[in-house]
């Protein structure tokens, strides 16, 4: 199989990055080294290619209802400028896809997809179309292959992305700095429109920034150039996974997947069950009022050992210690110098606190529950 | 990218170097390869006194992203192991050749040094 490459692939190889394959992309792991890239995003600002993801338009006067019976959060409460994290689930509320939902219109929704799961997702948005009673009344369209999109992200970005992009917003005529997290506007580029959303994947301030494939190189260009002064790094997939696993944000296919529902995962803040069914609702309603009886929890190392891996197996402690479960994530982190990772366990071993094993290459090491986020700005 | 590769040392395909002086050998890991891992986290050093076989994984090094084996260059017994690599990995990285170095070897079978890698061998293999 040939490897789809981004429109910022030539971009990259002009900066030298070091390129994997990643759900089928060719991708940036890094461009100097993960350290750097990952503290230039935690002191500064970091840009990272994120073309790969997908985007999926919902239009038409029954785009939120058919939105409110196919995903788990509640997209009404979206006005125009407003995005939401939710969830795709199956029926048994296992998680098909998580994604963010931008309401860029009444009857306007663009959603932004995994990259690995797009045919996923069309697969399962075809179908739920074909069986809404009021399906004449909204269009789903994958237009995954027109968009490029970058995620610019630091504690430092809002004090230059409004030289990136001039005038006001179309939405809400609001200037990028202004816009609060989860709101999004559209910015003029060279005549192109550009989605700029106050959302991330790292745990610091931060936009996401989509546009057609044919303007992302020239946003990218621009980007780098006005933060320069201000320490951007262009950042690849290696500090993107080292800052979402600190932060605690689930990557598909490690924290979720089919058989995974959100209140498992500790997304239950998501699943709205007020707003009528929706796919899944059934089983996430009992789930919420029964509990579950197993958690993604966070965990870090307690001595010094080699760096938690995804698939390592988790262990309870003591003379019965039994292995109880099996990291999701795991790295060294680079803020703690310290191995830390996500994984499942029973309920009874997910309480902060808890003193648990991680067994490394048939040795196990101490390890400990920790609340979420595992890294949090103490500013 | 100038690599360093120094001149007195043997070097195997697995980009592990040796220095051999007498029956000893100290291995290490290569300037190529310590740029190839990037941000050395963890260094995991075989038992002192553990009888190694040439090709055989006897430690592990780790950077942030991937867990890669480290293999005997040669075969012999692990005499001496290198604690500041183990306390401070990223000496891996900023000296690969002196302070990263991993541990020492008395070597069973000093001849097997003539099917290592010379300078200009490994060059070539790396392409530098």
């Amino acid at each position: 199989m040939t490897l789809k490459r981004t429109p910022l692939f030539a971009a990259h190889q002009k900066l030298g990055a070091r390129l994997v394959e990643f759900g089928g992309w060719e991708m940036p792991v890094q461009y100097t080294s993960i350290m750097d890239e990952h503290q230039a995003v935690r002191t500064a600002a970091g840009l990272f290619d994120i073309s790969h993801m997908g985007e999926v338009w919902v239009i038409g006067a029954e785009a939120v209802n058919f939105l409110n019976a196919t995903l788990t959060n509640n997209a009404a409460k979206l006005a125009p400028g407003q995005a939401q994290y939710s969830l795709l689930c199956n029926e048994r509320g296992g998680v098909v896809d998580d994604l963010y939902l931008y309401c860029v219109g009444k009857e306007t929704f663009l959603l932004i997809i995994n990259a690995s799961r797009i045919e996923a997702d069309m697969e399962c948005l075809r179908a739920r179309h074909a069986a809404f009673a009021r399906c004449e009344g909204v269009l789903v369209t994958n237009v995954s292959s027109e968009y490029g999109a970058v995620a610019l992200q630091g504690p430092r970005v809002a004090e230059f992305i409004d030289q990136c992009f001039t005038g006001n917003g179309t939405i809400n005529a609001a200037r990028p700095a202004h816009l609060k997290k989860n709101e999004l506007d559209i910015f003029n580029f060279g005549g192109r429109d550009v989605f700029v959303a106050r959302t991330g994947y790292t745990g610091e301030d931060g936009f996401e920034i989509v546009t057609s494939e044919d303007t992302i190189e020239a946003v990218w260009d621009r980007v780098l150039e006005i933060g320069r002064p201000f320490g951007i790094k262009p950042t690849g997939l290696g500090a993107r996974d080292t800052l979402r696993t600190e932060a605690c944000l689930p990557l598909y296919g490690h924290e979720l997947d089919e058989n995974t529902t959100p209140i498992e995962a500790g997304l239950g803040f998501f699943v709205a069950l007020d707003k009528g069914d929706f796919t899944g609702r059934a089983l996430l309603a009992d789930q919420k009022a029964m509990g579950v009886a197993r958690k993604c929890v966070a965990f870090k190392m307690t001595d010094k050992s080699a760096p938690p891996r995804p698939h390592y197996p988790i262990w309870s402690t003591g003379p019965d210690a039994k292995k109880i479960g099996e990291a999701a994530s795991g790295t060294q982190s680079p803020s703690l110098s310290i191995g830390i990772g996500l994984g499942y366990v029973p309920t009874e071993f997910s309480q902060p606190d808890t003193l648990i094993e991680i067994e490394i290459r048939g040795r196990r090491s101490p390890a400990v529950v920790v609340r979420k986020p595992i890294y949090k700005k103490t500013t | 990218m100038s690599t360093q590769i120094p001149a007195d040392l043997k070097y195997a395909k697995s980009h592990e170097w040796s220095r051999i002086a007498g029956d000893t050998a100290t291995v290490g890991i290569t300037d190529h390869a310590q740029h190839e891992l990037t941000d050395v986290v963890f260094v995991e050093l075989p038992a002192l006194g553990r009888q190694v076989k040439a090709g055989e994984a006897c430690a592990v090094v780790e950077s942030v992203k991937t867990a890669s084996d480290i293999y005997a260059p040669l075969s012999g017994e692990v005499i001496e192991l290198n604690k500041a690599v183990a306390d401070n990995p990223s000496l891996v990285n900023t000296e690969p050749y002196v302070g990263g170095w991993f541990f020492k070897l008395k070597l069973a079978a000093p001849a097997e040094a003539g099917q290592l890698l010379s300078v200009d061998q490994y060059r070539q293999q790396i392409g530098g």
